[in-house]
């Protein structure tokens, strides 16, 4: 049954060229529907290769599928491969199911969108990459996979290009992946240096040879990669800005899937991991110092998404806290639940979002519940499920995750557990906003019988046929159903792995492949509970504080310094890096490097094409002296350091 | 009288020569004789493509002499011959094929652009099979003054070549920056050979390389102090940093069949000329030349890369990322390894093709008049010929080093040479300037691929890209891009129609295949450079 596996891979990108190529003899719904199709038909695929898989051994499940072999001299060898395990199975499993229901939202989201068929090829070419990236049997395609939806992310970030933001988020997206792409290829580098393999096969076979020093700096350069694509301090300022993308892309690429990869690809190499303890140290303070610096700056954000952006960070962080503390199955554990109840939140955000044409400022919200019925109640499943109250998911996968960070050090568990009281507080804040209260929206709202007019008035970049100018209301059921299947997955999802023996399905299913010190850390029983304990009456402080605080009054200047709202001015930090310094530093480098110097250009750019009736001129009295120059200082310099090292 | 003449015979005996060891060479000098005579005495114009046809053919004829010197060499192994001038060994075969194939696509570019500008002639086809003669001699060198001769003989060939486009001003700009220029690093690789000379009483290679290995030089500046200018004299030639100067500014001028040429072949015969050089004669002083190579392969690294990244100009965004790809070479020299060489090799091999095909595209795009370069005259080239695109596309790929490529593998071979010799600093710079190439490579991708200005999805693109680049490193260089694209939206109704000679077209479809074929399947060309290495004299 694991022969099913390549279906899995190739329909999301048979729907991709179907789309590119036959989109437009389709036509609009059509098209959406057939994404969705390949999509969900690549998640049938999984759940078969999956039951394959469970019928095997668990000591031979990690089968390596090889498509191609490309076998280059040199000692090179990488295969087109897929690496069939428990780990990459799960990670498929709800990356394609996940998917499928975004990709059903999507059709209603985005219809009257003039660019609908080509939402739906970016989309099926992401689902393709990702699956690339967490099937790949080897470094290198797993690296093609990680290209490919950070393309994919920039494409559909900028989506709606004709805001200016839209272009700036995804160029911020891109510079900041750079960085992180460096420390992965770097990391490659190396690893094929050490243990003359990419395979992970391969690579994890020959960890012998390698020394302590070098498996640290392996474990650092690719944590670079997964903390640039995971958005973790320092490199998360595309994150927020990314919020730009229409929501469904937000639910899937910025929240339940892309983000991921980084978790992912430090659970894969957890061999290399357990070599350097320096490096799971470095990755579980990283985590830890996120997850609080990103919920402090969410209890002050008012747009409604950025609200769920930084809470992303956080929740990301706490799965890095995860695998520093090595407990891969429970930061994997909390990766899944995360994914359905992050993108239950960012679905029903859409769904208001939709009902309040296109506001996003929640502070002009308030009183939806009585007009939201499936979305509020919906989102108060997910909100109690971040927020750590049992039984819902998030409580679970949050509690194993700190109880291993106390088994490090009760110091992560420390502020791991200052950070539970602060995502209730926010998240509770959130709701309080939205869903309750005054009706703020009344006045901006222009008469309940006006129905036309407003939706003329709301922007046509984001153009999602909005023809409601009444009281608002849910989407069609193929925007509610993802919903209510996502809250299912979110009250149930904690069943997966409770911390009682035998039921600990998810940590004996990745145990194979990902079994750390921190899955197996046995405190006692009492211990266990007390912590728990501990996270609960903060969570449920946290609920407690938002609602009272919130709940009497909107307007708390006091609760929303300046300098969270701005998340510690680090956008404008950036911002002026990228766009000020940056442009000075090119502006510079334009003058050293392209012949500026000498001619004394801004920019030494085609003055040869510019020139004209000049040439002559300037071939004769300026440049080529001048170039001889540069050939001659250089001779001098290689002169000189030669003759310093003369006998 | 007649004593004395006797005399003189005895002394001046000739050296014997082995005519079959430089087939290739004389089969290109007697092609380009036979073609200069042959068409002053004919009276009638030929048939139009014979003259690039009589090249291609000649040009075939040599690869074929290389193919069965290559042959020799895997049976009998390496030989010197010509008074121990010339040195028959795979390194040397692996050049003069790389030599061949490159006169052979070139002459065939060279074919449509001609015709198309009104400058058909048998002279460029002359010229150009003369400056390959020259290459194949520096790669078969084994003496300083074959090296010299080889270089001065492809050289003003090119000079001439450049300037070629006569009705061009930048053209004739570009020969005389080259020449002058040129001439000033010949002059420096020539006073580099007298320094060797002093020092060791040798110019040829192995007795150089045999006379340091049997003294010990107490004072060695003067030795040094050659190498030094050697190593200028041939980092001219191939481009690399802080020699690298004239070279966006002659490829920009140059006609374009001439820059992808000029890009192949000077630069693989460069290259040939100072791994022989360095490794066959001063392989033992290693420790002083290394930190030379270390450093200029970083300089040549980025500024290749800092400089295509700020460019607008298609050609000079070309001839900055061949900096940036000499510098990738470089990287391969400094291990000084076996696979470092070997690395080199590949990366020169398959770097041919691909800087044959992208000026090949350049040069059809340029249209009537060489002019059209800028990278607006690229907006929406998917749409309106999507071969053209295609196989653009997938050449910047490759130079980007896209795995399943040839790109890929070549740079995989030089970076990890580097790592493995512990020169992690030259590998983490090379791969962070082709992280940054992957930049202005997508960049010139994303336009392909956009709709013609004035449509929604080009400005996308556009505002994305853009933004990207005054972040990056193109300051305001492309917010005037921007203007102009507003500009020509409004004024031009759409450039004239491409047309793709047939020649061209077979050179694209070459390039392109090998490109990808032997990225699919490399172990033919990694052998073949690996095997090249082993067979060295």
């Amino acid at each position: 049954m694991i022969h099913a596996a390549p279906v899995i891979i190739l329909l999301p990108l048979a729907g991709f060229f179907v789309l590119t190529f036959g989109g437009r003899r389709l036509g609009d719904p059509s098209a959406g529907w057939l994404g969705t199709l390949a999509v969900t038909g690549s998640f049938v695929a999984s759940i078969v290769t999956f039951l394959g898989l469970r019928s095997m051994a668990p000591h031979a499940r990690s089968v390596v599928q090889t498509y191609y072999s490309w076998v280059p001299v040199g000692g090179l060898k990488v295969n087109i491969s897929a690496l069939l395990d428990p780990l990459s199975l799960t990670m498929v499993l709800f990356v394609t199911g996940v998917s499928s229901l975004i990709h059903l939202y999507s059709i209603s989201y985005m219809k009257g969108d003039p660019q609908f068929r080509k939402f739906f090829v970016y989309l099926n070419l992401f689902v393709f990459s990702m699956i690339v990236l967490v099937m790949a049997g080897n470094f290198l395609f797993t690296f093609v996979g990680w290209e490919g939806v950070g393309t994919c992310s920039y494409l559909l970030v900028g989506f709606w290009f004709d805001r200016e933001t839209a272009a700036t988020a995804a160029k911020k997206a891109f510079v900041v992946n750079r960085i992180g792409d460096f420390g992965f290829l770097l990391a490659m580098f190396l690893i094929f240096a050490h243990t003359g393999s990419l395979d992970y096969h391969g690579v994890f076979a020959h960890l012998g040879s390698v020394t302590r020093g070098t498996a640290t700096a392996i474990a650092l350069l690719l944590l670079l990669g997964a903390v640039g694509k995971s958005a973790q301090l320092p490199l998360y300022v595309w994150l927020p800005d990314a919020m730009e993308g229409p929501t469904p892309v937000s639910a899937l690429i910025h929240a339940a899937t892309m983000v991921t990869a980084g978790v992912y690809l430090m659970v894969r190499v957890n061999p290399i991991l357990a070599l350097s303890p320096d490096s799971l140290t470095v990755i579980a303070i990283l985590g830890v110092v996120t997850a609080f610096y990103a919920a402090t700056v969410a209890c002050a954000q008012n747009d409604i998404k950025r609200v769920l952006a930084y809470s992303t960070m956080s929740q990301l962080g706490y799965m890095f806290l995860g695998v520093g503390s090595a407990a891969y199955g429970a930061a994997i554990f909390h990766m899944i639940s995360h994914a359905f109840f992050k993108a239950l939140l960012f679905l029903a955000a859409g769904s208001v979002i939709h009902a309040m044409n296109d506001e996003q400022n929640m502070k002009k919200m308030g009183g939806l519940r009585k007009y939201l019925p499936i979305t509020s109640t919906t989102f108060f499943i997910a909100w109690l499920a971040i927020s750590g109250i049992p039984p819902f998911n998030g409580f679970w996968s949050k509690d194993d995750i700190l109880g291993a960070a106390y088994h490090k050090s009760p110091i992560l568990y420390a502020v791991g557990a200052a950070t539970v009281l602060l995502t209730a507080y926010y998240m509770t804040r959130q709701v309080v906003l939205v869903f309750t209260g005054q009706a703020r929206w009344v006045e901006n709202r222009p008469g309940v019988e006006g129905a036309r007019a407003a939706s003329a008035g709301h922007g046509g970049a984001a153009g999602h046929g909005g023809d409601h100018g009444g009281p608002p209301h849910e989407g069609p059921w193929i925007m509610t159903l993802p919903l209510i299947v996502l809250a299912g997955a979110s009250v149930l999802g904690g069943l997966i792995d409770l911390p009682f023996g035998k039921l600990k399905f998810l940590d004996t299913w990745l145990s194979p492949v990902a079994s750390g010190a921190g899955d197996l850390a046995t405190e006692s029983a009492s211990l266990r509970i007390a912590l728990l304990l501990v996270t609960l009456a903060l969570a449920g402080a946290g609920i407690l504080i938002g609602s009272r605080l919130w709940g009497a009054r909107i307007d708390r200047p006091a609760l929303e310094p300046e300098v969270l709202q701005r998340s510690y001015y680090a956008d404008d930090i950036s911002s002026a890096v990228l766009t000020g310094g940056g442009g000075m530093f090119s502006r510079a480098l334009s003058v050293v490097v392209d012949n500026g110097i000498i001619d004394g250009a801004v920019n030494g750019v085609g003055h040869l094409a510019r020139s004209g009736g000049t040439v002559v001129r300037r071939a004769q009295t300026g440049y080529v002296r001048n170039y001889a120059l540069g050939i001659a200082a250089g001779t001098v310099l290689i002169l000189a350091f030669m003759l310093v090292r003369a006998s | 009288m007649i004593h004395t003449l006797l005399l003189a015979t005895q002394v001046l005996h000739a050296p014997h020569v082995d005519y079959v060891a430089i087939l290739p060479e004389l089969i290109l000098i007697g092609g380009a004789l036979l073609l200069m005579l042959g068409s002053s005495l004919s009276s009638s114009r030929p048939a139009p493509g014979t003259w690039s046809g009589f090249t291609v053919v000649v040009a075939a004829a040599s690869i074929g002499a290389s193919w069965y010197l290559w042959d020799q060499v895997s049976r009998h192994g390496p030989q010197e011959t010509v008074h121990n001038a010339v040195a028959v060994d795979g390194f040397s075969t692996l050049f003069l094929i790389l030599i061949g194939v490159a006169l052979l696509l070139g002459s065939l570019v060279a074919d449509g652009y001609l015709r198309r500008e009104g400058l058909d002639g048998p002279e460029f086809y002359v010229l150009a099979m003369l400056s390959g003669a020259g290459g194949m001699f520096m790669s078969v060198a084994n003496d300083l003054i074959v090296v010299f001769l080889g270089l001065e003989t492809l050289s003003i060939a090119l000079y001439v070549l450049a300037g070629y486009h006569t009705r061009r001003k930048e053209s004739s700009e570009a020969a005389i920056k080259y020449f002058v220029l040129g001439a000033f690093s010949s002059a420096i690789f020539l006073y580099g050979i007298a320094l060797v000379y002093g020092a060791t009483g040798s110019t040829n290679l192995v007795s150089i390389a045999t006379y340091l290995s049997q003294n010990v030089i107490v004072t060695n500046g003067i030795l040094l102090a050659g190498i030094a200018m050697l190593i200028v004299g041939l980092g001219f030639k191939v481009a690399a940093a802080p020699f690298h100067n004239w070279s966006p500014d002659v490829y920009q001028g140059s006609p374009t069949p001439v820059t992808g040429y000029m890009a192949a072949v000077a630069k693989a015969a460069g290259f040939a000329g100072l791994l022989r050089v360095l490794f066959s004669a001063f392989g033992s002083m290693r420790t002083d030349w290394q930190p030379v190579i270390v450093v200029l392969a970083a300089l040549t690294l980025v500024v290749g890369a800092v400089g295509a990244m700020v460019q607008t100009d298609v050609k000079r965004l070309l001839a900055y990322s061949s900096i940036n790809h000499a510098g990738f070479v470089l990287v391969g020299l400094a291990a000084a390894t076996t696979a470092g060489i070997s690395g080199s090799l590949y990366y020169l091999f398959t770097y041919t093709f691909v800087v044959i095909g992208s000026f090949g595209v350049v040069s059809v795009v340029g249209r009537h008049g060489d002019g059209r370069h800028q990278l607006e005259d690229y907006r929406g080239l998917a749409r309106r010929n999507p071969f053209l695109a295609a196989v653009f596309a997938l050449l910047l790929l490759a130079q980007s080093g896209v795995p399943f490529t040839t790109g890929f593998l070549a740079k995989f071979y030089v970076i990890s040479s580097a790592v493995q010799a512990r020169s992690y600093p030259l590998a983490i710079l090379s791969i962070l300037t082709a992280v940054v190439g992957a930049y202005y490579y997508l960049r010139l991708i994303f336009i392909m691929y956009s709709s013609p200005a004035g449509e929604a999805e080009a400005v996308a693109v556009e505002l994305m890209i853009t933004d990207v680049a005054v972040s990056t490193g193109a300051g305001t260089t492309l917010v005037e891009e921007v203007d102009e694209v507003v500009v020509l939206a409004e004024t031009e109704a759409g450039p004239p129609e491409l047309e793709v000679p047939t020649s061209t077209a077979l050179v694209l479809t070459l390039t392109g295949l090998f490109t990808v074929a032997f990225g699919l399947v490399p172990g033919t060309i990694v052998n073949f450079a690996h095997q090249a290495t082993l067979l060295v004299h």
